[in-house]
């Protein structure tokens, strides 16, 4: 193997003065800076926000749905873990989807603020003056006119003035260094400062939004509880069934709330659509008698930064259990939850650890709830969602439910290693309308006596969603103001005519946004003429020039 | 609440016409655009006196205005097939899938109708949109028709008209961005193929510049309406689900229409975005909207399941 020596470089030129570290970091610094409020990287920024998002919607999320997210563990096993590393069921609470708003934000403050400062100084300053060659103006048009420059100066400034413009009028014009005629009295007018006024607001709002929903994150929670007509709860995290909670909540400093379930009713269409659901409660401290409310879906309980919903309901059957000795337990019941949402039919578990003496003597009954029963076959299932018919398909078990076992149990259904290890055995199984009885071997009696329903409520508290609905109409304020308006410069230069009889008035405009400026720059030039003309002695000799051809683009470019 | 079932018939009737009227109009236009010259100039002898006026309109020009007849009698039956389907559920028709869809393409159809009146070159473009019109009116006949029916608990809100129709409206008017948008693709194409292209479909559609401004225009008026779709649609998850934002696949897939929209609209105004890349991403965002129409209420599961769809 051969090689060519690489050719000596040439002597380097001396390196120039090294800079201090301070002054490199600070033009890295600005280098960077200049760079993240770019609009490209806003673009860029916005699409990987876009593409963030899509896996969210993908994939089973935890803030969503729980149960997805264990099934797809169990359907993955060895992807799902991978998967979780990277944050791909919390995707919206991850650190690389908070990487890029945050990000966003960085830039879109970095790019308004600057924008804000150079407006409030233009509200201030006067209309720059007109450019020196107005032809070059992507709209632009000469107008002769027998009235002296003044006078031609003056309808121009009145004709703007009637459409709101901001006119300011320069007798010198610009120092021309060579000294040429045709830089005579100008006139400079400017209007549409809402259109700015509305993209600044749009954004600032946009940041306003993202702080709401943030403090609306760390200061706010969350809880769901099912409530059986005529029972009730109070705000305490312990009474949740589930409950979630800002960064900075203080658990012992949740409002003091009480709320009680007087009646739940749901009513339905003809072919079972359901049509409402609408809960009486009462509400009001603990203690107190509290006021009465109905609340229902798209209606909920609205107090001073609480809310409570109904988000559901079912059915919760009521059994009496008789023991051998005679000892009643009437109206016990627990919450089915519906496994069927057209037809109501429910599963669930009773659960009664505390019967007799000996932990070996807890009952239990698991089953199936049907608010109006059809047996096909041997099987119960339900035809109707309104319980007009319930029945109940049980199954009892006596023995140690293994409630302090320490170990977390699902209220909703028995813990089936417990079947499994023989320690919870079946004794007995039947099928129950309203009145019937299940007799077990040891004589206990359990009836079957009726139904409750329960409604699920949550309970919501949220400081920054008020915050969040005033920054979104701000948004739409300031995008409206942003879409629909123009911002426009007009300039005016007068001049003697060539032929020494009179002025020629050249005109020329700016237009950002909005649309065609071609047509309403030839709409004004024409109201211009006629007023000149109007004002004349004598008509005006036909118009030189005319529009520019209209760029494709419009000249907002940054 | 009884749904009347002669007028849901009815109803299911006037689809299958508009579907048809508009499948003529596809035919009109089509014809325009084959039977079509290019402009005057080829026509005009040399020496005829030029500044005569024109005479009766051209035969193309004919073409185009029965398609653009056929299409205002279209959409008129398609408004027929919501107004009687409203009717017989005594309800707003739009509470599903198949309801929505209807919806969303007589959105497109009356913004091209509106458009072509006012740009004169846009009728060249009526087979381009009525084609995808029709294929989406099928479609949604096939697959996504749902029985007239009255709506369910959550839906049952006076939200449902303000984020429901503003959604629509936003939809159609994306709808008729996105295709001028491809056409703006297609004819930048054609021209820099120039003379081979001579003679095509392609070379008869108004210029690059006038695609570009439509697909501009009409999503520069519909990012707007879909930001207070989406603005409505918060507002009515708080009152009926317990809270304004859940990330929930609908919500999701509607923020990423509405962040690629936004996209465009600084596209345009962004060098060495403008033009092709800009269009792009016009493209992108209606994908987007058609994806959250079928793929969310179809495929995945949330709160927004209300598709109707067995
Ligand atoms: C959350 C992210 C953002 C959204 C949703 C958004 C949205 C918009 C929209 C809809 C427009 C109107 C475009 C038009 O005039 O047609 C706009 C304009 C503009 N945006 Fe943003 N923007 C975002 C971030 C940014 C950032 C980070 C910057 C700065 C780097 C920026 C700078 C601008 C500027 C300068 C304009 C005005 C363009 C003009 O005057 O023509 N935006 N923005």
């Amino acid at each position: 193997m051969t090689t060519t020596a690489p050719p000596r470089p040439a002597p380097a030129p001396p390196p120039p003065a090294r800079p201090s570290l301070g002054t490199r970091v600070r033009g890295l610094w600005l280098r960077w800076w200049r760079r993240l409020t770019a609009m490209r990287t806003a673009i860029v920024l916005l699409f990987l926000l876009a593409l963030a998002a899509i896996p969210g919607s993908l994939l089973p999320q935890r803030s969503l749905n729980q149960n997805a997210v264990r099934q797809y563990f169990a359907d993955h096993p060895t992807l799902a873990p991978v998967l979780d590393r990277l944050y791909a069921f919390d995707v919206f609470g991850s650190p690389w989807f908070a990487a890029v708003y945050l990000l966003l934000f960085v830039s879109l403050i970095g790019c308004v603020v600057p924008r804000l400062a150079e407006h409030v100084r233009a509200l201030r300053a006067a209309p720059p003056p007109a450019p020196r060659r107005l032809q070059r103006l992507p709209d632009s048009a000469e107008l002769a006119t027998p009235l002296t420059g003044p006078a031609a100066l003056d309808v121009v400034e009145e004709e703007l003035r009637v459409r709101r413009f901001r006119v300011v009028r320069r007798e010198t014009g610009h120092a021309d260094s060579a000294g040429s005629s045709g830089n005579g009295p100008e006139l400079s007018a400017e209007k549409g400062f809402w259109k700015e006024t509305g993209n600044l607001l749009f954004h600032l709002s946009l940041v306003a939004l993202l702080l709401g929903l943030a403090g609306g994150k760390l200061w706010g929670y969350e809880g769901s509880i099912l409530v059986t007509e005529g029972q009730g709860f109070c705000n305490a995290f312990q009474q949740y069934d589930t409950h979630s909670s800002g960064a900075l909540v203080d658990s012992g400093d949740l409002s003091p709330l009480c709320i009680d379930l007087e009646d739940f009713r749901a009513e339905y269409e003809e072919d079972l659509t359901a049509a409402s659901y609408t809960a009486d409660i009462r509400y009001g401290g603990p203690g107190e008698e509290g006021e009465p409310a109905t609340i229902g879906v798209n209606d909920p309980l609205r107090l001073d930064g609480d809310r409570v919903y109904v988000t559901g309901h079912g059915y919760a059957p009521r059994f009496t259990v008789t023991l051998a000795d005679g000892t009643a337990f009437t109206d016990v019941s627990a919450p089915f939850l519906p496994s069927d949402q057209t037809t109501m039919s429910s599963e669930g578990a009773l659960k009664l650890p505390d019967l007799g003496a000996g932990v070996e003597d807890q009952l239990a009954l698991e089953g199936f709830f049907a608010p109006t029963g059809l047996m096909q076959g041997g099987v119960l299932t339900s035809i109707d969602p309104r319980p007009l018919n319930p029945q109940v398909a049980v199954l009892a078990y006596q023995g140690y439910l293994g409630l302090d076992s320490g170990l977390p149990q699902s209220v909703y259904s028995l813990d089936a290693s417990q079947i499994e290890r023989g320690r919870l055995a079946e004794v007995g199984r039947a099928n129950l309308a309203v009145g019937e009885t299940l007799t077990l071997p040891d004589g206990t009696a359990i009836t079957f006596t009726g139904v409750s329903q329960f409604a699920a409520l949550q309970f919501s508290h949220d400081p920054g969603q008020v915050w969040v609905l005033a920054a979104a109409i701000a948004l739409l304020v300031g995008l409206l103001a942003l879409l629909l308006l123009r911002r426009e410069r007009f300039f005016a230069r007068v001049g003697p005519a060539p032929d020494g009889g009179g002025t020629v008035l050249s005109v020329g405009s700016l237009t950002r946004g909005g649309g065609e400026s071609a047509t309403s720059f030839a709409e004004l030039t024409g109201r211009l003429r006629a007023a000149l003309d109007e004002r004349s002695p004598t008509p005006s000799a036909p118009p030189s020039g005319g529009a520019a051809p209209e760029p494709e683009v419009p000249p907002s470019d940054r | 609440m009884t749904v009347d079932p002669s007028l849901a018939e009815l109803s299911d009737r006037l689809f299958s016409i508009a579907v048809a009227l508009y499948s003529v109009a596809v035919v009109a236009f089509s014809a325009q655009l084959a039977f079509g010259r290019r402009p005057a100039r080829q026509l005009v002898p040399a020496g005829s006196g030029g500044a005569g006026a024109p005479a009766a309109p051209p035969r193309t020009d004919r073409w185009g205005l029965a398609g653009l007849a056929v299409t205002v009698l279209g959409a008129a039956v398609h408004a027929g097939v919501l107004v009687t389907r409203g009717m017989a559920a005594d309800r707003l028709p739009w509470g599903n899938m198949y309801e929505f869809a209807t919806a969303v393409v007589l959105v497109g159809v009356v913004v091209y109708l509106v458009l072509a009146v006012r740009i004169p070159a846009v009728r060249d473009i009526g087979a381009f949109v009525l084609a995808p019109v029709v294929i989406s009116l099928v479609a949604t006949g096939l697959f996504l028709y749902t029985e007239t029916g009255p709506l369910v608990a959550a839906l049952r809100s006076s939200w449902l008209a303000v984020h429901v129709s503003t959604a629509i409206l936003g939809f159609g008017i994306f709808f008729v961005s996105g295709i001028a948008s491809v056409l703006y693709l297609l004819k930048l194409r054609s021209d820099a193929r120039g003379a081979e292209a001579e003679g095509t479909f392609l070379s008869r559609l108004p210029g690059a510049v006038t695609l570009d401004r439509v697909a501009h225009r009409t999503a520069v008026f519909g990012f707007p309406i879909w930001t207070f779709a989406v603005i409505a649609g918060a507002i009515w998850a708080e009152s009926a689900w317990g809270r304004y934002w859940g990330w929930d696949p609908k919500e999701t897939w509607a923020f990423i229409a509405w962040v690629v929209y936004a996209g465009y609209l600084h596209a345009r105004t962004t060098a060495g975005w403008r033009g092709r890349p800009a269009a792009w991403v016009d493209v992108v965002g209606l994908a987007v909207m058609v994806f959250n129409l079928l793929y969310v209420n179809m495929v995945s599961t949330g709160l927004h399941s209300y598709g109707g769809l067995d």
